[in-house]
């Protein structure tokens, strides 16, 4: 990771026990978004998100970083889910943007529309932002959404991640990890919760579309997630951010462990934290204590089965896939290894 | 100017006097001439700064539509047939904000059997969309109703479809004066929407509204459209003044004052049915012609002056409600719920099955002496479809019917040829 230019702050410090970067310890110019009393408090407080909602919190942290970046000039697109409904019960909205909601699968294409009548009017210094669930962008938004990376449309688009429908009930998405279970996925018969060998990368297919910049962040580590706003803000045409994001409520886990389990997703592999331009990648998040995999799945409900001696199996498929992403985007900590 | 041209042609040259900001492109037969030539002229520079985007799918057109003219942008699409259904949900979304785009559709028919002809099925799929729809009779009424449909939609903040007729129309040269620039900026003002999205004056669009105010929602878009009852004629008079040409409306009469029976219809088979009826007046029939150009709104009380003094009405429509007949002529039957004549319901042309001056001759006949039954199909095969039903009654599973109907017209025809 570069995230610190060279000539600045060499020594870097982090949080005891949490290896995340101290706020405090940090340059003034290097620190978040969130520590500045001028930060736009884009998703005001008063919604109604769960306790605990990764969500929310990343949403916040997205659209106050890419506003800060855009000196205010951003346009926001929302698809229906959770982040719609919980931010716009009316008459009341906790945006403080303008914002549009249209339909479930087609936030990227509305983007890039107000992308289109932005050039068209010569505003081209507004920015504009798309962002959605899992469920809105990777399976009913897939086709809009691979549209804006091929034409290359200038917007970023943003995937919360919760890896499955949570606004209508926890049903499986295309990114619900195998094995767990959602209320489509139930606990029965001998291969109880979501399919093994199933699912996709969004991550991988939009770096496949060549786009300027693809990354994946995680609300365990805001810095990082607000840097990764800011630096793909610095591109213009179609970029991809896949935020990863806790949902206490359909994963089964306590509000108050979100950014633990989002940490251990991390730590344990699972979820890979990587940046790429133009179809390759170039920076990976080392894990610098690796975590087991069963200490991430033991904080969440929805894989409490994988624990029973008959199911070992599973088990071992979700060890696998955290070995993968480990070799796949070579995630331990190696000096001489090249990103 | 004066011009032999398509209509697809003619219609992308109207276009693009409108200045539109903004245009989604997605083919689909029978619109597509008119994007490409939309797009080729956007490539030229001559259409201003105008964004051509090539979009993935219809929904992605709409969509892009609706985010471009939520951002206020003068906006314009084209469709068809099965691209019209794959929209359907961003159809609503932009009536149900009320974004004043501006959409083609080159009327086809729906399959399966897929079928790339003339019918209104995709307009009438949209019939309950919120959206204005009007119908053009010919190329030149082409060109001219969108230069008015810009001006309505964003006169009434709602998005207004033009229904020309598939191939007969879009595909067809003839002669059209295409509406001249400085005419056009005479007539349609620069737009400038209510709201937009402005990070000056942040907004939010598309809120979650619940059951305390959605009826009153509702009730706003119908009266919105009745509304528009209004503004359509006032907009084709202003449009006359300024290029002297009668298009547009809500509804037209072809001697239809005092005749005893009226046919009522839409779009280009009224060109067809004016010669029918020329012919019938001088064999001594006493007939004559009504063409409803304002589908949605629908003009009921307009109507309903029109037709006071006839006594009987024939509605002729190429689209079917299938369990139930003929959709516009619910309409007029609803229109006319004061007048106790008899309403006749016909159903031809469906996935472009000719409507020629003899059949329409031979049916209008029947008409005129009481003779037709509810409701009509014109043209219809009986004989293959008597065939087919008589195959099905021993056959109790279910399936498709359109590849037995086509063996059995091939083999129809070969037994023809061997007898010849």
């Amino acid at each position: 990771m570069t995230k610190v230019p060279d000539s600045e702050q060499r020594v870097k410090f982090y949080q005891t026990g949490t290896f995340t970067v101290g706020n405090r310890l940090l340059d003034e110019a290097q620190r978040t978004v969130q520590a500045s009393v001028e930060r736009a408090n884009s998703l005001d407080s008063g919604h109604r998100a769960c306790q605990g909602c990764g969500e929310a919190l990343g949403a916040r942290y997205v659209v106050d970083a890419a506003l800060r970046a855009a000196d205010d000039q951003l346009i926001a697109a929302n698809a229906t889910g959770c982040l719609e409904v919980f931010t716009t019960p009316y008459p009341e909205s906790a945006w403080r943007l303008p914002w549009i909601h249209s339909l479930f699968g087609n936030a990227p294409a509305v983007g890039a529309g107000i992308a289109a009548a932005l050039r068209a009017r010569g505003r081209e210094d507004v920015r504009v932002i798309a962002q959605g669930g899992d469920g809105g962008t990777t399976d009913i938004g897939m086709g809009c959404l691979s549209g804006v990376f091929e034409r290359n449309d200038d917007v970023l688009y943003v995937c919360y991640n919760n890896q499955a429908y949570m606004n209508t009930g926890v049903q499986r998405s295309s990114q619900t990890p195998p094995a767990a279970r959602t209320a489509t996925t139930t606990v029965a018969g001998s291969e109880p919760g979501n399919e093994l060998n199933s699912g996709k990368s969004v991550p991988l297919i939009a770096m496949a579309h060549g786009i300027p910049y693809v990354a994946t962040a995680s609300v365990n580590d805001l810095h990082d997630l607000e840097y990764k706003v800011v630096k793909a803000m610095g591109f213009r045409g179609a970029r991809y951010l896949e935020v990863f994001v806790p949902c206490p409520l359909g994963w089964g886990s306590r509000p108050a462990d979100t950014i633990k389990v989002a940490r251990l997703a991390t730590q344990c592999g699972m979820f890979p934290l990587i940046e790429a331009e133009y179809g390759e990648l170039t920076a990976v998040t080392r894990i610098r204590d690796r975590r087991p995999v069963e200490e991430y799945l033991k904080l969440q409900r929805r894989f409490a089965h994988v624990f029973a001696p008959e199911n070992a199996h599973q088990l071992e498929a979700l060890r696998e896939i955290a070995e993968r992403n480990i070799r796949r985007f070579n995630l331990l900590p190696n000096e001489e290894a090249a990103p | 100017m004066l011009q032999q041209i398509e209509g697809s042609a003619a219609v992308a040259q109207a276009v693009a006097t409108c200045r539109p900001e903004v245009i989604a492109a997605y083919p689909i037969t029978p619109q597509t001439h008119i994007v490409e030539g939309l797009g080729d002229m956007v490539k030229r520079g001559l259409v201003g700064n105008c964004q051509f985007l090539n979009v993935e799918s219809e929904f992605g057109a709409m969509s892009v539509c609706i985010g471009s003219s939520a951002t206020g942008a003068r906006t314009y699409t084209a469709t068809s047939s099965q691209g019209m259904l794959f929209m359907m949900e961003a159809v609503y979304n932009a009536s149900g904000m009320g974004l004043p785009i501006v959409m083609t559709v080159g009327n086809r028919a729906i399959g399966p059997p897929i079928n790339i002809w003339n019918d209104w099925s995709d307009s009438m799929a949209a019939r309950d969309a919120a959206w204005i729809q009007l119908f053009v009779e010919d190329n030149q009424q082409a060109a001219d109703v969108h230069v008015q449909a810009f001006r309505l939609a964003e006169a009434a903040s709602l998005p207004v479809m033009v229904c020309m007729d598939g191939f007969i129309l879009t595909h067809a040269y003839t002669r059209v004066d295409v509406p001249e620039q400085a005419q056009v900026d005479s007539f349609l003002p620069v737009f400038e929407p209510r709201q937009l999205l402005d990070p000056a004056a942040p907004i939010t669009m598309g809120a979650m509204v619940g059951p305390e105010a959605f009826a009153e929602v509702r009730f706003l878009a119908h009266y919105k459209q009745l509304e528009a009852l209004d503004l359509i004629p006032r907009h084709a008079a202003e449009f006359e003044a300024i290029f002297d040409r009668d298009s547009g409306g809500l509804l037209k009469s072809f001697d239809a004052e005092d005749k005893d029976t009226v046919v009522v219809s839409m779009g280009s088979v009224i060109g067809t049915l004016k010669s029918v009826l020329t012919d019938m007046r001088q064999d001594g029939s006493s007939i004559g012609l009504l063409s409803i150009r304002s589908y949605r709104p629908f003009p009921k009380q307009q109507l309903s002056d029109a037709l006071a003094n006839a006594r009987r009405v024939i509605v002729f429509e190429k689209c079917l409600a299938v369990g139930m007949g003929g959709i516009l002529a619910a309409d007029v039957r609803m229109a006319l719920a004061n007048l106790s004549i008899p309403i006749y319901s016909v159903i031809g042309g469906l996935g472009g099955r000719p409507i020629t001056q003899d059949n329409l001759r031979r049916m209008l006949d029947k008409g005129v002496q009481d003779q037709l039954e509810e409701p009509h199909f014109h043209d219809l095969n009986v004989e293959v479809v008597h065939r087919e039903l008589e195959r099905l009654r021993d056959i109790q599973r279910p399936g498709s019917s359109a590849e037995s109907i086509l063996r059995d017209i091939a083999g129809a025809d070969a037994a023809a040829r061997g007898s010849r």
